[in-house]
């Protein structure tokens, strides 16, 4: 066996015994829970982004879009009586719906075009999401049933929900970039014109890649809804849940598979650290972090260790 | 109607005044830096809060207060340049726009932690009563406001074409290296079309302060309004910006009779990508300047 598929195994095992064993583990620990619910959440972001952003190399800034666009999915099929677990799959699929058309338009774009093009996506499903208020309650929000229950049995349900799928992105990330996807992501990272010169479908995998990154984030977004119990406009489409990841990534490092994973548990202490210090200066504390960062670790934390220990 | 939609498109116009001043400085930062400047916005926020505190403490015109907003932005602009951006301006667009992005955070919880997210606004500067001509009104404090804006982009304009350093920043934009080759210090025309680009959203929102409430949650309509204008325009070139910010400013006001103002950005993006698949160098942009 290589370590490659060692490393997916894994992956797969600790995920799965995190998934049966933490919520036993952490059970009358509401705040744990809370942050471990938060981690897995923003890890299933940051793999997501990654396949997009780090495999591929385009910056989109489009992750919340699709979060958004998930967390409505799935709290309006809710509230029109569907299964919880039917309208997360579902708000996936709405996911792809919508990333498929929009991912082939918008990827022809590169660099600033295609990140500004994607960070306007957002502003737009929001702008329409509180105009359509007959089907989405407009600025007022959502309730949401999500699987009911009393706090304590819906903080371990989402937990072990979030985790799994977190586990699951993660490892649709390696499946992809030790595919042929992922070569030819690869490809168009380093050269694009290159690629598409010896018979890369350039357009076809960006929009693959894009789309498989919007399902996972679409879910995630389901999650969060029936999780959180409300929903508006301004929380799911928050323009933080598109940097988040980036930044978790970034401080993971790009591309890598273990990066998602490192950066989102670094960045969600990182987090709670400044929460508790100072709070209300908490998104200038994310802005202040995301400077140092990129000036003393460009890198990511995991390729910065490991050429550090390369060097003679 | 056709008085209605005459009326339409004036007000357009008068929007667009202000957007062309957003949007002239952001691209230029583009088009020398390579840099997306998610700040913009902010910056225009902040050129707003000079304005009103100068009202509010001084009774100074918010039209007037561009001589105290420009150069603060100025400095503002070329310190972060100088000291922070310039150690990440040659990296990958993801890093550059992260960068700022971090950048914007800061200073747009600085602004709500200190001034907090009250809308506030200037009032009892200009006459109420709009100019009228037959059918149409011209709402002053918008027609001055608009006047100065698009003034200040020629004259950004005016200052590349004619000045020594507007120059060497025309010829850092162009080829880089050979700039240098030619003696031009490369980091100083960085940091000072940084400080221009902001100075630029400084005046843009000093122009905004006379009109608009004022709060930091505008911030992200004022970036996109500043790209898409940007890239209606063309890139590179300020007089496409002022295009782009006209067009722009029309498109809104037709879109706002039609659809509702609600769906501004919705309307702005379709354009965007109209523009973009069709005529990807902009309006008055030259072709392989992206």
């Amino acid at each position: 066996m290589n370590s490659r598929v060692l490393l997916a195994i894994a992956i797969a095992v600790i995920g799965a015994a995190a998934c049966a064993g933490l919520p036993l583990i952490l059970a009358g620990e509401p705040y744990l829970m809370r942050l471990v619910t938060m981690f897995s959440l923003l890890l299933v972001l940051a793999a997501s982004w990654n396949i997009v952003g780090g495999f591929t190399g385009y910056p989109s800034f489009a992750t919340g879009a699709f979060f958004g666009l998930g967390a409505y999915a799935a709290a309006i099929l809710q509230a029109r009586g569907l299964d919880w677990r039917l309208a997360l799959i579902v708000a996936g699929i709405a996911g792809a719906v919508l990333a498929a058309p929009v991912g082939y338009g918008v990827l022809r774009l590169r660099g600033h075009y295609f990140a500004v093009a994607s960070l306007m996506l957002g502003a737009i499903l929001r702008e329409l999401t509180t105009g359509w208020s007959d089907l989405t309650g407009g600025g007022m929000g959502l309730t949401v049933a999500g699987a009911g229950g009393d706090p304590e049995r819906l903080a371990a349900f989402s937990l072990r929900i979030s985790l799994a799928l977190a586990v699951l992105t993660v490892l649709l990330g390696a499946a992809i970039k030790w595919s042929r996807l992922g070569f030819g992501l690869d490809c168009i990272r380093m050269n694009e014109t290159a690629a598409a010169g010896i018979g890369v479908d350039a357009q076809k995998l960006k929009t693959y890649a894009f789309t498989l990154s919007s399902v996972t984030s679409a879910i995630a977004g389901g999650v969060y809804a029936g999780w959180i119990g409300y929903i508006d406009p301004t929380d799911v489409y928050d323009v933080m849940w598109s940097v988040k990841p980036i930044v978790a990534v970034l401080l993971g490092g790009v591309g890598t598979i273990l990066g998602p994973i490192i950066g989102a548990a670094l960045f969600v202490a990182l987090e709670e650290i400044v929460w508790r210090n100072v709070l209300s200066f908490s998104s200038g504390g994310l802005g202040v972090l995301i400077v140092l960062l990129l000036l003393v670790l460009p890198a990511g934390v995991l390729p910065s260790l490991v050429s550090r220990k390369r060097r003679p | 109607m056709t008085v209605q939609i005459t009326q339409v498109i004036l007000n357009g116009v008068l929007l667009g005044g202000l957007y062309a001043a957003m949007a002239a400085g952001f691209s230029l930062v583009w088009g020398v830096l390579n840099i997306i400047n998610i700040m913009q916005g902010s910056a225009v926020v902040l050129g707003s809060y000079a304005a009103y505190f100068a009202w509010r403490y001084t009774g100074l015109n918010p039209l007037l207060a561009i001589a105290v907003a420009g150069p603060l932005l100025f400095g503002v602009g070329w310190v972060l340049q100088r000291f922070l951006i310039q150690r990440v301006v040659a990296a990958p667009v993801l890093i550059t726009l992260v960068f700022t992005f971090g950048l914007d955070l800061v200073l747009n919880n600085a602004m709500i932690s200190f001034f907090s997210a009250d809308y506030r606004k200037i009032e009892g500067v200009f006459p109420t009563a709009p100019l009228t001509f037959g059918a149409l009104t011209l709402p002053v404090d918008r027609l001055l406001a608009a006047v100065v804006g698009i003034g200040a982009a020629f004259a950004l304009h005016l200052y590349l074409h004619k000045s020594r350093l507007g120059r060497a920043i025309v010829a850092v934009r162009m080829d880089r290296q050979t700039a240098e080759l030619m003696g031009v210090r490369v980091e100083l025309i960085y940091a000072m079309t940084f400080g221009l680009g902001l100075a630029m959203a400084g005046i843009a929102g000093c122009l905004l302060a006379a009109i608009f409430p004022t709060s930091p949650l505008n911030s992200a309509h004022y970036l996109h309004i500043a790209f898409v204008a940007c890239v209606l325009g063309g890139l590179g070139s300020v007089l496409g910006a002022v295009a782009g910010g006209l067009l722009l400013g029309i498109v809104e006001s037709l879109g706002s009779l039609f659809v509702g103002a609600e769906y501004g950005t919705t309307v702005a993006a379709v354009i965007l990508l109209l523009m973009l698949f069709t005529r990807p160098q902009g309006l008055m942009g030259r072709a392989g300047y992206e």
